[in-house]
């Protein structure tokens, strides 16, 4: 593989025992369309950070981003010090292999918008599948923590049922649970409440703040802005590939300093 | 109180005892169908150039069913080198290597351009290409005359292309080499219809490409491989019979022909070519729905969904719409 130079070359600093997550100047181009513009984020472990933006604004890219789904063009992104996708070497940087990069995204939890729950695998399966696969766990000790994680999120019942056979809550449950059971340091949220009916927001937002209590690290892209006040230790407000305003959430939602934060504001509360 | 009545009377109409529309022409077609069911049975059993007896006696001889097992062999082996082959070349269809893409499209384009007869009777007569086939390092001689060494040979082992492409396995490569075009395709559009929020989601659990594709993506995709597969299963049944022309003697159709001219009672044996196909047909479609059943798991055909979406379409009706799953 090619190595990528950085603008600037100076780039990458050493791995140092700070954030969890720490990205400097992240850009990002589908084509001609560049969607980051040099985006700066720091979350401390145990940090629950919420992203907030205008659909398009590109902040459910970046949280893409972070576990590689998406490559980035320039800048960098360290997770508990690691780079992501790429490897230092003499200077240079080397893209990782794609076994490394699914190494490095094991301890990494996604939850996406539409659930993506495997529709031919139950619950339960749902949530092994991953611990048996990848990290090649025993089975009875996989199973009985799959189980006590789907007790966890509430649907101890449910775990001989398929995805279809469940609400969307209830999906974004399993979900959740899936993810946990790989053990992450890091849970990326990509809008996990949008796909559900309003009723069922609530059941999902209370797993979401029954495991940021838990002290987990976690970067949650939402439109929720009663979960950012209240659950979320900082806020980061994008617009245009750009982050234009963080800070303190319940600071940054009563006393928007930036226009286009208080626009957008204004329109969702 | 009078309102109260009133209500419960409102509540609970009589049921409705409607005169049933009539269909005069349903009582029509009945009849001419029946008719012309009557001609055909009175065909059957008069006309004596079936001679059912003769079909009955011969339809089960030795090597008659020596026969139907020589055909049940080359289905099940040459859509097994189909299916096989039909992945790989899927995937290499699919991959992000443009050379192998290449070669998957020229593949496909050559096996399903050429008609299966044609290819049948053109295996059986690759002997005259070579006449022995031998395995070792490629272009020996050439490397060895390089060197200056007369005769250099370096082949580990080989055996007479007669003896190897005669009957049975050149009707085998033929059949199977074109069913793996046939099958790359089914097997490309199946792993195509799988959504990519699935791979996604396995990737985000760091599962590698040969994982995603084994344990996600390739279950999903069989619900729409197998129909279409069943359908190539049958289709390839019936192209065993071409075979006969490469030609392979331990096969259904071969015998029966042999039967029948044999005998010069050529239209019973066709009848009894008939029967034996849609007896195995028949066994054929069975399987095919049990193995649809099964990968229907999870999915609104599986049985449980499906009870599960019949209520609620009973109960939907009156509730106020609910979202339901995805």
């Amino acid at each position: 593989m090619t190595g990528v130079t950085l603008p600037g070359q100076t780039g990458v600093p050493a791995a140092e025992s700070g954030p969890m997550v720490h990205a400097e100047q992240v850009h990002k181009s589908f084509g001609s369309i560049e969607v980051l513009k040099g985006i700066d984020l720091q979350v401390r472990a145990g940090e629950v950070c919420c992203l907030l933006g205008p659909s398009g604004s590109g902040k459910s890219t970046f949280l893409r981003c972070i576990n590689h789904l998406e490559k980035i063009n320039a800048g960098w992104i360290r997770v508990d010090g690691e780079l992501i996708g790429y490897r230092e070497r003499g200077g240079k940087l080397h893209e990782m292999r794609e076994k490394e990069v699914a190494a490095q995204r094991r301890a990494i939890g996604m939850v996406f918008q539409r659930f993506n729950l495997f529709p031919h695998k139950t619950a339960l399966e749902n949530v092994t599948e991953a611990p048996l696969l990848v990290r090649k766990e025993k089975r009875a000790e996989v199973r009985e923590r799959a189980a006590a994680l789907l007790e966890r999120v509430g649907l101890g019942d449910k775990l001989g049922n398929y995805p279809s056979q469940l609400s969307g809550g209830q999906q974004q449950r399993v979900a959740i649970a899936r993810a946990l059971a790989m053990k992450p340091k890091l849970m990326l949220f990509d809008e996990p409440t949008s796909a559900l009916d309003p009723e069922l927001v609530g059941e999902v937002l209370d797993v979401m703040k029954d495991l940021a209590h838990d002290g987990m690290t976690m970067i949650v892209v939402t439109h929720e802005i009663g979960f950012a006040r209240e659950v979320g230790d900082s806020l980061v407000f994008m617009d245009n590939g750009v982050v234009v305003e963080s800070g303190n959430p319940r600071e940054v939602i009563a006393d928007p300093k930036h226009e286009r934060t208080k626009a957008f504001l204004a329109k969702v509360l | 109180m009078s309102v109260d009545t009133d209500k419960s009377a409102r509540a609970r109409p009589e049921p409705i005892q409607a005169v049933p529309v009539r269909h005069p022409g349903r009582w029509v077609a009945v009849a001419v169908i029946g008719v012309l069911v009557a001609m055909f049975v009175h065909l059957l059993v008069t006309n004596q150039a079936f001679n059912w007896s003769f079909m009955i006696d011969n339809m089960f001889r030795p090597p008659i069913v020596a026969g139907v097992r020589g055909s049940i062999a080359l289905l099940v082996t040459s859509m097994l080198i189909g299916i096989v082959l039909g992945v790989v070349i899927a995937i290499m269809r699919l991959s992000e290597n443009p050379v192998l893409r290449g070669v998957s499209w020229a593949y496909t384009w050559f096996f399903r351009a050429v008609p299966r007869l044609v290819l049948a009777i053109l295996f059986g007569n690759l002997g005259i290409l070579w006449a022995r086939i031998e395995f070792g390092l490629p272009f020996d001689r050439q490397i060895g005359a390089l060197f200056g060494i007369q005769d250099f040979e370096a082949r580990l082992f080989g055996f007479s292309a007669v003896d190897i492409l005669t009957g049975f396995v050149a009707g085998m490569l033929a059949l199977g080499l074109s069913e793996a075009a046939y099958m790359a395709e089914i097997i490309r559009a199946g792993i195509q219809s799988v959504d990519e929020g699935q791979t996604e989601a396995a990737q985000a659990l760091g599962m590698n490409r040969g994982q995603i594709l084994r344990r996600i993506v390739l279950p999903q995709a069989m619900r729409v491989i197998v129909p279409p597969t069943g359908n190539e299963t049958i289709a390839m049944l019936k192209d065993t019979s071409l075979v006969a022309f490469v030609p392979v003697s331990a096969e259904l159709f071969f015998q029966l022909r042999a039967v029948g001219s044999r005998t010069f009672q050529v239209f019973p044996m066709l009848v009894a070519a008939t029967i034996w196909y849609l007896l195995l047909t028949s066994v054929l479609l069975a399987g095919q729905h049990y193995l649809e059943r099964h990968f229907a798991k999870g999915t609104s055909r599986a049985g449980q969904a499906k009870a599960r979406l019949r209520g609620m379409a009973v109960g939907g009706g009156g509730a106020t719409g609910g979202g339901g799953g995805v």
